[in-house]
Order: C-alpha cells, then sequence, then structure tokens
C-alpha cells in the first residue's frame, strides 16, 4: 500500500518473523522423531507405509481423533506394531484425551503440543487458519477458541511490543479480551517494547450482512469462484488455459495482483490490458539493442518480465472466466436483487427472484445466501414467505436441509417473524411520534423480546447504503461503499471507522444498543497517539471486500490495518 | 549469659571461633550419645542411651538448634539405630541395623521411611555414611556381609550394589564415600591396600608416597569438595593429598598410635595449604605442610562437624569454629602489618582520636596507589568476622576510606552491609544458624530463607526476604504461603478464624496460590476451610482440580465455567460422567447450558444414543425430530430410513412443528415412491431430492409419473414448468415443447421459452415463441433471437428510452444503418417527452 497524504506514516512490522518462529518451533517438534519418511493428509484410510513410526500433526478435532485411533485399532488388528505420535495444534484439548482413552489407544500414542497461532498470508493480513471457529463459537456455543485467539493476542504483543488501545464489540470479542487480559497478567512482563498498534476486535455476528453480499472486488471474486485457501489458490485448466491446474500464491509479491486486488471487477479488465501493453513496450525494447545492452537486459529485466508475464496471463485468464460467468444476465439480476434488499425496496420482486432463483435450481449456496439477506435485513421473513420459500428449497435440495434451516435459525441468520414482530411496526410508528430518548427506550424493551438485526435502522444511522441515483465512478471510489458497487458500505469496516475517529464508543450508545450492546474500548498505561497501526480481528472470519474496504480506509487516513481473522 | 560469644584464639594460621555456649543441659555431655549435626550450621541430633540395649530404658532422640535450643525430643520406638544424618533440606535420616532408613523432619514430625534392600535387611548394617552431592543426599550401608549398598539420592532411591572387595574377611579398617565423574565411589581400606569401587569394578589403588612403615590404614575422611583426602595410618602419620590419589600434598607424623574417635579436613575453598584435624579422646591435633602440629586440649567429649571453610567442634557445653584465618583478616590483623587495609584501619582509629597521623597513615597508602584496594580488604575482612564490633570497625574504616576516593563502585560495600546484617540476625543465639559469609554465599539467600520457613521463622523470614529485595514472587509471598500452609494446620483454631487470618496476612501479596494452600488444608482434613480458601484464589481454573478431588462436583463445574476455559469443563463433564449415575449427571448438565452444549458436541460424535437421550430428557422434540432426519440419512436400507424418518414426524408433531413434520411426511411417500419406480423402470432414484426426481423422469420421459410427483406434491406451477422446459430442451424434443407451450397459459411466461431455445441453438423453434412474449419482455425476446428490425419496432412501439439504447448498443454502424437512424430519431422523441 503506497499513500503519498502520510509522509510519516509507520511501516509495518515485519510478520514474516511469525513465520519463522512458527517453522522453527515445528522442525524442533519434528527432529524429536528424527527423520520424516513422507506426510500425508491426515484422512480415513489405511496408511499404506512401511515406516514402524507414525506423526500425526492435527487440529484437536474430535473426528480426526478418532480416525487416528481406527488407525491404530486396524495396525493392532493386523498386528503390526508401529509407534504412534499426535502433535495437536494450537493446542491439546481434553475431550481429544479422552477419546483416545475411549477408542483403547491412549496408551499407544504419545502427544505434543506445538503452539502455533498465527500464519502471516501476506504483509498485512494475518490468519489463525481456524475455519471451525465460527461453527464452534456462534452455532455450537463452544467458546474452545477464545483462549487461542487470546494466545495469539499475546504472542503478537509479545513479539512486536504491547498495544496502546483495545476496541472490541461482541461477545466473543469481550471474552478473548478477558482471556488476553489474564495472560498478559499470568506471564511476567519483562522487555518493555515500545507500542505497537490499536487493536480492534469484532464479533462475525455482529454484521452478517457484508459476508452475505456477492462480492465484486478482484480478491473476492476470485475467493467466492475458486476458493482462496492460505492465500493460495488453485486455478482451473479453463484460466490457465492448458489441461493442468496451477497452484499461485496471492499476495503483493505477486505485482500484478497486488495492483488489482483491491479494484472494483469492472475496471480490472482495463487495467490488465494497459498492462499487456506496458509489457509489450518492455519486451519491444530489446529491438535495436546492441550486444552489451541486450546482455544487461537479458540479466536484470528478462527474468521480471517473463515472471511478469506469466502472472499477466495467469490472471487475464482468471477474469475472463469470471466475465463468463459473472457478466451473465443472472448475475447482473442478482446484484440487484441484492441491493434492492439491502436498499429495502422492492421486497416483493426480490422474493420473487429468490422463489424463481430456487426453482431453477441456480445455486444451492446462492440461494441460501439470498434467503439470508432476505431476513437479515427485513428482521425474518413474513410465517407465509418463510414457509413456501423453505418448502422450495426442500424440494429443490432435498430434506436433509430440514437441519441446515434449524441451524441457520439458531445462529439468527434465517428467522420466521414471530408474533411479537409485528411489534416492529408499531415500533416505528410511534418512533415517529415520541422523541428519541424514549424510542431508545422502546428498542431496549423491544430488542429483549427476540434478537434481531436492527439492519434497517442500522443502515440510517450509519449511512450504509448512499442514496440511490446518484452516479458512482467506481474507477475513483470515494468511500469503502466502491467493494459493492457503491451500493453498500460494509457495517462492519464502517463501525471501525466510526470508533477509530471517535477514539471510543461515545456517540454511537444507540447504534451499539441496536447491535446489543457488549462494547468496550480500553486504554493501556502510556498514551502515544503517534501510533497509526491498527489491529482489526474479526472473531469468526471476514471477506476479502471487508479486507480491501479497510485497505482504503487505510490509504485515506494513513493508517495501516492489519487484519486478522479466524 | 553471654548469647553470642565470638570470642576469637588464633592458633598459627588458625583462628578459633566460639559461637555459642550450648543452650542445652546434658548431664553427661555427650558421651554415649549418637550424635549428627548438618553442616551450613544446620541442626543437632541425639540419640541418647541407646548403647544400653534394654527394652525397659528406650532411647531418647532430641533435636537441638545449633545454639542447643531444643526443637523435639521424643522416646524412640523402633528399632535399633546405627547412624544418624541430616539431609540437605534438614530432614532427619535415622538408618536401623535391619536396612531401613526412617526420615523426621526438624520438629521431630515423622516423614516416611525407606528401606535399603532385601539383602540388607538380612545380612544387617554394620556400618553406615550419609553424604551429601550435587545430586542431593545419600546413603551407603556396609552389610554384615562385607558388601556395600549405595543410593545416590535419597528421593529418588535407585539402590546400588557395589562390587565385592577382593580378601576382605571381616569389616574394613576404614571407608569413605568419594564423589568423583558424577559418581558416588566408596573408598576402601582392609590393612594397607586401599581401593576404589563403582558400579562395576573395584580397583586396587596406592596413594603416592605413602610412608612405607604403615601396616594399616586406621582412618580416612574426604574433605568437604570431595577434592582432598587425608589418611591416618597405624604407624600415626597423616597422609593427605587429592582424592583421585594422582598427587600428594603432605605426610605429617602424629606420633600417636592409637585410633582416633574423627578427622576431618579444615581447609578454605582456594586454600593453599592443606590442613586436616585429628580428634582423640581430650586431644585435637591440626595437621599442616610442615612437620609440626598444632595440639590443644579437650576438656569434653567433642563432635566434629567438618564445613565447607572449617570445622565446628560441639562439645557438652560450647559450640566453636576452628577454621584457617582468611587471607584479609590475617592481613590487617597480623602484628605489625603493613598491608594496606591495616595501615587504613590504623588511620581510621588516629580519625578517630582527631590525630593528625590519620593523615599520614592515608598519604602513606594513596602514595601507593593502594586505597581501593585497602577499602575492599577492610569490606572482605568484615566479612570474615563474627563480632558485630569487629565487622563495624572494619566498615566504618571501609566508608572512611572511601570518602577519599572518586568513583569507587559501592556495590560490594553495600551489599557486604546487607548481608552483614542478616548474618548477624540468624546467628542469633534464639536463631543458631551459625552461617560464615562464605557458606551464607554458597548457599544463597532463596536456601537461607527456605531454611528459616522450616524453622517457623516466618516473621524473620519476611524482614530478610523485604532487606534484600528479594522479588516477592520468590520472597515474602512464597514465606506467606508457607506460613499459610503451616497455619491450615492448626486444629485448634476454627475455620472462620483461619481462613480470616489467612486473607489478612496474604491479600496483597502477588502471586499467591491459594489453591495451593487449600489443598494443604484438605490433605490436613478439613475440607470445609479449603472451600472458604478457594473462594480467594482469583483464577477460578484453579480451583477446579482440588474441588473435583474433594468431590465438590457442582462447585467445580460451575468453577470451570466460571474460568472460560473450555477445556477445563470438558475435564469435569468427564469427570462427572464416570462418577455418577446417568439421571444425576443429566440433571447437573441442565443446570449448566455451557456444559452441556460441550457435552452435546463430544455426544455428537462419540455417544450418538446419549445425545438422544439428552434431548428426551429436556423434551426437545424439535432437536430430536432433527436427530431422527440425520440418522435417517446414515442408515442404506430403505425401510430403515423410513422408519427413523416416521420417528421424527412423531416428535415434530410433538414440538407442534407441523411443517417439517409435513415436509418429513412428504419426504417419506417420496421415498416409496421412488423405490416403486426404480423397480419398476429400474432407473437410479432413491434419495434424490423431489426436483431432482423429477428432473430424471422427464429427461427419461416418464412425462407420467413426473406430472404425477408435480400433483401429489403440489409442486408450484412455475417450478413444473421451468423444469419440463428445460428437460425438453435438453433432449431437443421440440414437438413436444411446443405442445408444452400451448396446454395452457405459461406461468412464467414465454420468455424463458425464447432463451432456452437459443441456449440450444435452435433460432427457428425460438422464433416461435416471440410473439407470445409479454410487451415488457418483447425487445428482449426480440434481441435473443437477433431479430434486430423486430426489436427495434417493439422498442419504438413502446417508446422506451432505456429500451431503444440497449438495441441501438447492439447495433452494427455498417449493416443496420437505416435501423439505427430510425432508433435514435424514436429516442429523440421519446427523451423530449
Amino acid at each position: 500500500m503506497a499513500h503519498t497524504e502520510w509522509k510519516d506514516a509507520p511501516g509495518l512490522p515485519d510478520f514474516s518473523l511469525l513465520k519463522r518462529l512458527a517453522r522453527d518451533q515445528l522442525i524442533f517438534l519434528l527432529e524429536q522423531q528424527h527423520e520424516v519418511d513422507k506426510l500425508y493428509k491426515v484422512e480415513l484410510k489405511p496408511i499404506v507405509s512401511s515406516s514402524d513410526q507414525l506423526c500425526f500433526l492435527i487440529r484437536p478435532r474430535i473426528q480426526t481423533v478418532k480416525w487416528i485411533s481406527d488407525l491404530v485399532n486396524a495396525d493392532k488388528v493386523a498386528g503390526r506394531f508401529r509407534r504412534y505420535k499426535i502433535i495437536f495444534t494450537p493446542q491439546k484439548f481434553y475431550a481429544c484425551e479422552t477419546v483416545l482413552e475411549e477408542q483403547g489407544v491412549y496408551g499407544d500414542v504419545t502427544t505434543d503440543e506445538w503452539n502455533f497461532y498465527i500464519l502471516p498470508l501476506d504483509d498485512d493480513i494475518l490468519s489463525l487458519e481456524l475455519p471451525e471457529f465460527f461453527r464452534d463459537n456462534f452455532l455450537e456455543g463452544d467458546q474452545r477458541w477464545v483462549t487461542t485467539a487470546g494466545s495469539a493476542l499475546r504472542l503478537l504483543q509479545s513479539v512486536y511490543g504491547s498495544f496502546s488501545k483495545v476496541y472490541g464489540i461482541g461477545r466473543c470479542a469481550k471474552m478473548v479480551y478477558e482471556s488476553w487480559r489474564e495472560l498478559m497478567e499470568d506471564g511476567e512482563q519483562r522487555t518493555r517494547q515500545p507500542e505497537f498498534a490499536k487493536v480492534f476486535l469484532v464479533d462475525r455476528d455482529v454484521d452478517f450482512v457484508t459476508p452475505l453480499c456477492s462480492q465484486v472486488v478482484y480478491e473476492g471474486l476470485v475467493d467466492d469462484l475458486f476458493r482462496i485457501k492460505c492465500g493460495s489458490v488453485e486455478f482451473g485448466p479453463d484460466v490457465t488455459s492448458s489441461d493442468k491446474s496451477i497452484k499461485v500464491m496471492l499476495n503483493s509479491q505477486d505485482k500484478v495482483f497486488s495492483e488489482i486486488r483491491n479494484e472494483h471487477f469492472s475496471n480490472v479488465f482495463g487495467f490488465l490490458s494497459q498492462k499487456a501493453k506496458n509489457l509489450q513496450t518492455a519486451y519491444d525494447k530489446r529491438r535495436g539493442m546492441d550486444i552489451q545492452q541486450m546482455k544487461a537486459f537479458v540479466a536484470d529485466e528478462l527474468k521480471g518480465l517473463k515472471q511478469e508475464h506469466r502472472l499477466l496471463s495467469l490472471h487475464i485468464g482468471a477474469s475472463e472466466s469470471m466475465m463468463k460467468k459473472k457478466t451473465k444476465q443472472d448475475f447482473q439480476e442478482l446484484l440487484k436483487t441484492e441491493h434492492s434488499l439491502l436498499e429495502g425496496f422492492e421486497i416483493r420482486e426480490c422474493i420473487t427472484y429468490i422463489e424463481e432463483h430456487i426453482n431453477r435450481q441456480v445455486s444451492m449456496i446462492d440461494s441460501l445466501r439470498l434467503l439470508c439477506l432476505l431476513s437479515i435485513t427485513e428482521n425474518g421473513l413474513l410465517s407465509k414467505d418463510y414457509r413456501s420459500l423453505k418448502a422450495q428449497y426442500l424440494q429443490s435440495y432435498g430434506i436433509e436441509h430440514l437441519l441446515t434451516f434449524a441451524n441457520l435459525r439458531q445462529l439468527g441468520l434465517l428467522e420466521e417473524q414471530q408474533a411479537g414482530e409485528t411489534l416492529t411496526v408499531m415500533e416505528s410508528k410511534v418512533g415517529k411520534l415520541v422523541n428519541d430518548k424514549t424510542v431508545g427506550k422502546l428498542t431496549d424493551a423491544f430488542s429483549s423480546l427476540a434478537k434481531k438485526s436492527n439492519f434497517r435502522a442500522l443502515s440510517k444511522r450509519l449511512a450504509l447504503v448512499p442514496k440511490s441515483g446518484e452516479e458512482y465512478d467506481l474507477r475513483v471510489p470515494r468511500d469503502m461503499a466502491y467493494v459493492f458497487s457503491g451500493a453498500y458500505i460494509p457495517l462492519s469496516c464502517k463501525l471501525i471507522e466510526q470508533v477509530l475517529e471517535r477514539d471510543g464508543w461515545t456517540g454511537m450508545e444507540e447504534v451499539t444498543r441496536m447491535l446489543n450492546g457488549q462494547e468496550f474500548a480500553v486504554t493501556a498505561r502510556s498514551k502515544t497517539d503517534a501510533q497509526r497501526i491498527v489491529l482489526v480481528m474479526f472473531l469468526g472470519g471476514c471477506t476479502f471486500s471487508e479486507i480491501s474496504a479497510l485497505r482504503f480506509l487505510g490509504k485515506e487516513r494513513g493508517t495501516y490495518y492489519v487484519k486478522q481473522m479466524e | 549469659f553471654v548469647a553470642y560469644r565470638g570470642q576469637t584464639e588464633l592458633l598459627g594460621p588458625l583462628r578459633k571461633i566460639e559461637l555459642y555456649e550450648m543452650g542445652w543441659n546434658l548431664k553427661d555431655g555427650l558421651r554415649e550419645c549418637l550424635v549428627a549435626a548438618a553442616p551450613y550450621g544446620g541442626p543437632i541430633a541425639l540419640l541418647k542411651g541407646h548403647y544400653r540395649r534394654s527394652p525397659s530404658a528406650r532411647p531418647q532422640l532430641e533435636i537441638y538448634s545449633s545454639s542447643g535450643l531444643p526443637l523435639a525430643s521424643f522416646p524412640w520406638k523402633s528399632g535399633v539405630v546405627k547412624q544418624l544424618g541430616w539431609t540437605v533440606s534438614d530432614d532427619l535420616l535415622c538408618v536401623q541395623e535391619d536396612g531401613t532408613v526412617l526420615v523426621y523432619d526438624l520438629w521431630g514430625g515423622f516423614k516416611r521411611h525407606f528401606s535399603m534392600g532385601n539383602e540388607v535387611s538380612q545380612s544387617q548394617v554394620l556400618e553406615t555414611k550419609i553424604f551429601h552431592s550435587p545430586y542431593g543426599t545419600g546413603v551407603a550401608i556396609l552389610t554384615g556381609a562385607l558388601r556395600f549398598t549405595l543410593a545416590t539420592n535419597i528421593d529418588d532411591i535407585k539402590l546400588r550394589r557395589l562390587p565385592e572387595v577382593p580378601g576382605l574377611q571381616e569389616a574394613p579398617s576404614c571407608w569413605a564415600v568419594l564423589t568423583q565423574d558424577r559418581q558416588s565411589k566408596v573408598l576402601v581400606a582392609n590393612g594397607s591396600q586401599l581401593f576404589i569401587l563403582d558400579n562395576t569394578a573395584c580397583t586396587p589403588v596406592t596413594p603416592p608416597g605413602l610412608s612405607p612403615q604403615a601396616s594399616s590404614i586406621v582412618h580416612m575422611c574426604v574433605s568437604f569438595s570431595y577434592k582432598y583426602l587425608a589418611l591416618l595410618t597405624d604407624s600415626g602419620h597423616v597422609w593427605m593429598g587429592t582424592s583421585n590419589l594422582k598427587e600428594k600434598l603432605s605426610e605429617v607424623d602424629t606420633k600417636i598410635k592409637t585410633p582416633p574417635k574423627q578427622m576431618a579436613w579444615c581447609r578454605r575453598p582456594k586454600s593453599q595449604q592443606p590442613s586436616a584435624v585429628v580428634m582423640w579422646d581430650g586431644l585435637l591435633i591440626v595437621v599442616g605442610e610442615c612437620k609440626e602440629t598444632i595440639q590443644y586440649h579437650l576438656d569434653d567429649d567433642s563432635v566434629l562437624v567438618p564445613e565447607l571453610d572449617g570445622v565446628r567442634i560441639i562439645s557438652g557445653t560450647h559450640h566453636e569454629l576452628l577454621q584457617e584465618v582468611p587471607g584479609a583478616c590475617e592481613e590487617i590483623f597480623k602484628i605489625a602489618s603493613m598491608a594496606p587495609g591495616a595501615l587504613l584501619l590504623e588511620a581510621h582509629k588516629e580519625y578517630e582520636k582527631e590525630s593528625q597521623k590519620a593523615d599520614e597513615y592515608l598519604r602513606e597508602i594513596k602514595e601507593q596507589s593502594l586505597l581501593s584496594e585497602a577499602v575492599r580488604q577492610c569490606v572482605e575482612a568484615a566479612g570474615h568476622e563474627h563480632e558485630p564490633e569487629t565487622q563495624k570497625t572494619l566498615l566504618r574504616a571501609a566508608s572512611f576510606g572511601k570518602c577519599f576516593l572518586s568513583n569507587f563502585p559501592p556495590e560490594q560495600f553495600v551489599s557486604m552491609c546487607r548481608d552483614l546484617r542478616v548474618l548477624n540476625a540468624v546467628r542469633d543465639y534464639t536463631v543458631g544458624i551459625p552461617l560464615t559469609h562464605t557458606q551464607f554465599k554458597q548457599m544463597t539467600v532463596q536456601v537461607l530463607i527456605d531454611r528459616l520457613v522450616y524453622r517457623k521463622l516466618y516473621p524473620l523470614a519476611i524482614e530478610v526476604c523485604r532487606y534484600l529485595k528479594t522479588p516477592e514472587y520468590q520472597g515474602v509471598s512464597r514465606v506467606l504461603k508457607h506460613w499459610a500452609c503451616y497455619k491450615v494446620q492448626q486444629k485448634e483454631e476454627s475455620d472462620e478464624v483461619i481462613a480470616k487470618a489467612v486473607s489478612v496476612k496474604l491479600a496483597d501479596a502477588a502471586g499467591i496460590s491459594y489453591s495451593e494452600i487449600a489443598t494443604k488444608a484438605y490433605e490436613s482434613g478439613r475440607t470445609e476451610l479449603a472451600i472458604k480458601l478457594l473462594e480467594f484464589e482469583p483464577r477460578s481454573g484453579e480451583q477446579v482440580p482440588l474441588l473435583l478431588k474433594m468431590k465438590k462436583s457442582p462447585l467445580a463445574l460451575s468453577k470451570a465455567i466460571e474460568s472460560g476455559d473450555t477445556d477445563l469443563v470438558y475435564t469435569v463433564v468427564m469427570y462427572l460422567k464416570n462418577e455418577l449415575n446417568r439421571g444425576d449427571f443429566f440433571m447437573m448438565l441442565r443446570n449448566q447450558p455451557v456444559a452441556l452444549s460441550l457435552y452435546k458436541q463430544f455426544c455428537k460424535h462419540q455417544e450418538q444414543d446419549t445425545l438422544k437421550d439428552l434431548f428426551n430428557q429436556d423434551d426437545d422434540h424439535e432437536e430430536l425430530g432433527n436427530f431422527y432426519v440425520k440418522a435417517s440419512y446414515k442408515d442404506q436400507r430403505l425401510e430403515a430410513r423410513v422408519a427413523l424418518l416416521q420417528s421424527a414426524v412423531d416428535e415434530y408433531y410433538k414440538a407442534k412443528n407441523d411443517f417439517s413434520a409435513k415436509t418429513t411426511e412428504d419426504e417419506m411417500r417420496l421415498l416409496r415412491f421412488q423405490r416403486k419406480l426404480e423397480e419398476e423402470k429400474d432407473e437410479q432414484l432413491v434419495g434424490f431430492s423431489l426436483q431432482d426426481t423429477m428432473t430424471t423422469l422427464l429427461s427419461v420421459g416418464l412425462h407420467k409419473h413426473a406430472e404425477q410427483l408435480y400433483k401429489d406434491f403440489r409442486v408450484p406451477d412455475k417450478r413444473f414448468w421451468w423444469l419440463k422446459l428445460k428437460a425438453l430442451a435438453e433432449k431437443e424434443d421440440w414437438e413436444e415443447l411446443e405442445k408444452f407451450g400451448k396446454t395452457k397459459k405459461s406461468p412464467i411466461g414465454y420468455l424463458p421459452f425464447v432463451e432456452v431455445c437459443i441456449k440450444h441453438h435452435n433460432k427457428y423453434e425460438a422464433k416461435k415463441y416471440v410473439s407470445k412474449v409479454t410487451p415488457e419482455q418483447k425487445v428482449k425476446a426480440h434481441l435473443a433471437v437477433g431479430d434486430m428490425e423486430g426489436a427495434a419496432e417493439a422498442a419504438i412501439e413502446r417508446r422506451n428510452e432505456s429500451e431503444i439504447s440497449t438495441v441501438l448498443s447492439r447495433c452494427s454502424a455498417t449493416t443496420d444503418h437505416l435501423l439505427m437512424e430510425r432508433l435514435n430519431r424514436a429516442k429523440a422523441t421519446a427523451v423530449k417527452k
């Protein structure tokens, strides 16, 4: 992220240090195991290896431990004697040991822990790589990862210096903060490093709307279409225009990607063709060169150009395949429906569109996404709509999705309006009659009746949806809304912007009330305002659109945002 | 009565300091007593009257401090004791004849016992030595079978039986334990032969230069550091050398040929001169490098206690320290010494007298620029002096000298003052730990505090910690914790009083683990007190293990949940699961939602049936329904699946969830239908969703059956039309499609017809439907089939600006020139409007 506005902006700390740290730890662990013969992915299938020592490096999941137990038991039946070692990362859970015990293999395996918390995916992205965080924490009510997140923060603090200020919103955020504070109190703080950053902790369930919207920023689209895993993506044959798939690392090392990742998709093609022209000119330079120049060219530039060429052709391939999929009628209509839902008009038409979407089996996930977006923006579906849409969905995709719907309801993502919900209507009517303070009280009372998303009111208060009808030049974004074609500013990012601007939650009481409270802001001992690095931690994952929005914000304010996600 | 005597006698290179006049009152002195005194000024144990073996008179075991203050006394009721000794942590070891070793604490409390093995108990103990090494305290035993058994660390007993000594017919004349090369070895003398026994071998050795007239080695001793060895022969010669027997340091003739009572090294660390002390009845001889010996008389039966930097001599009435005079002291106090320290002391004396000579002395030192050396000497000497007045004089002189030095580092002076204050305090008669400064430095403050704590001198320990500014965590807090652990064992006080006292004292100390104290309380049988104390523990996680141990499981569970540590909750839940009967267990979980949800997660993977029971108990019919639905998908057999779905239906009805119940019933019907068709038509269908089933049916031309599903399952018209449209186009059955389009008015309009035909590249068919499309979609339809004219027509007719623009954008300037003109005109008019 280059920015000329703020010459004195702090440099980002070197996160590759974390990578090295983790690697050294792992090597240390593995070297105790002597030579590693071969690496396998843990799956439920017999291991064909003549090695008499097996070492498993796994997440502490009950399912995986069960697989391993089965493997061990199978070996026992076959009369094979091997030594087994399980390395749990980031930590060992008692439940896993219980499983080993119940499966009768506790004595056969030895266990170890590898306290690996954070994977730096890019210069400004750190990840805990815990895909189960969301499900465990928000659906199952299992808070086991809270301490993991706390430990990760402590690790960052011990390596890069303490945090000057901590903000947060959400129940989980609060727990993570508590856990981290306890860890800090327990451990002795010997090194007094300079302060490193402000931290913003945010629960994913504070803002469900943003991840439900289709992404239109390049990196987001790549993720939606090809799935970015651990900072790399696998482009299929249709992109590479060969018969092989290619795995590509996507980060700021990739010169082409780093320039287009945050761009709205409509700009990407123009940029790429310009780039191609430049490249051609660079290649053309060699014409009319003498031997000496040619030598220098080959030595210095050619490799870089070749590399750039390769990347460019890949990204052009990727955008082509996006174009094919996304500029079709369907996608335009999908976006239109999403925008209508966000703005809250022509809801009937939207429902009809969703119905058709389900009936035509366009996409299982997209249909659900639309249903959830509808439910959240509308504070739940009318009983009639809910039932009919659900019935149709089940007809399309099978009755097992009864369970899907049950889970979505539990998360508050897809709900049926209860009788009490009609109060909302009343509430808004009353709201027009009495003053703000009374409304506040009423809202409190209503919120206690049911957990509601209050999206409409939030959107109004925070001006998330720009007035329609205005032209939005996507080439020169004026605010974070550009990541959704100018139709919506991500709620999470808006909150972060507001809180950092106000240096706290004051003046946002109503907003936090609508978000079910649980906000906090803690200042560390010393006060230095020079810090402009902000660490945003999304508990339960974040989208690339949000990352792009925060990068935009960072550019505007001369701040670095370091994102961390689960 | 003088508590601290500190009289110093100079005996050539040695000095004898009187430490205490003993506070005990022993009728017969130390005669007929088994005595053991711990090094580093540790406690003294006496076993009185153990030589009289009559059952009527039991021996008495008494424990005293170094100053002779009684700590414990009790009659000895166990077997015959062969040897007493102290461990490095001030525990008393009593080695019995049968090889059993009993361990007592400083206060005479029995701690534990251990055996030195069968072999020892069978052949009985002949002789025993207790020794210290970096690995702890060890015990070496010579058995009646003339074999040695040895344990290097009594806290981690590994018995080693050493090899046999060749030619040994009776008890060896003397032996000792050595620690060399990280191994404990035994050095045995059989007559004039000397052997070293280690784990594997018995090696004969000869001390270099041992005088030939000796026919037997009658006594031997090893220095405190195990580096030096002294041997006494029957000819009365003392041979001194290194313990590896490679070097001889000196040999001195004592001219006494009777065997001595005890022999010990008396040597300072880093000292150049060897010196050993040999004790006979009433006589003590110090032998060194020169041929001359120093002798003096002992009035009383005495015991020698070797120390790091000297030998303590304990008699029935006195306690003395015999040591080589430390270098700094010698320099300063030697008569007519001209050492810088001596001059500085003199200068200060004159200064006190306000005499100008002070200046002369000072000048003298300064001229040789030895002032800093002088100060250093004075400070060091002060450290070696026992008399506080002498210490003060020396320190004052040092401080005086310091005034004339710029940039002299103050640390040495300051820390010496501190150390001395602490040393004087612990040397006090009431405390009775006569440590020298050298010993103190070797032992470290940590250990000193431990010893004070062990002697229950808590206030003094805290004072020392505060005075030496020991970090709270290792200092004051640690002492307080020990105090509290001791306090909770006082049976006479009530729970409330103790809990209050503990909390008041420990309130603001950092790093106190209340759970540890509570554990102690629980171990001494005070569960209630333990619970009270746990309340003070701020980290709820720490409370859990003890609560479980005390069988306070509900409390443990809520504390675990409070701690926010999921793993801890799991631990408690699993513990409870094994501990309680199922009903109680479920009831307890029911009141703890966090624990319940965790347990459910566990069951999902591990115990499906338990999960069902849990839902049953809660009457959670909704979840039960979901459970059965899920189960039905895992089962391969149709009958089982239907049966499970039926259970789900029942549960959904109970949950008043008619919607789910109906849907599930539909699913059962669908399954049966699929099965029937599968049998009839041999088409893979079971498990498909309704939509997929219909798609499959249509694609293989089973329109009737699809139609039937459409009716039976109240499939919306739109869906069916979409389906059929797609299926027919897929098969390119255009005739059927046309028929279908005419059955009734399409609920999805006719644009999809157009589009689907185009998708399958059939423009001809597509055109058939263009006319049927609603006016709003006309333009799109025309465009889809590539009919520019038609599109333009429709757009112009509708006078819709944006539609006109759309058409325009699709026209190419070369072919549709006329059309474009028309459109542009129409656009202009439309805009005008």
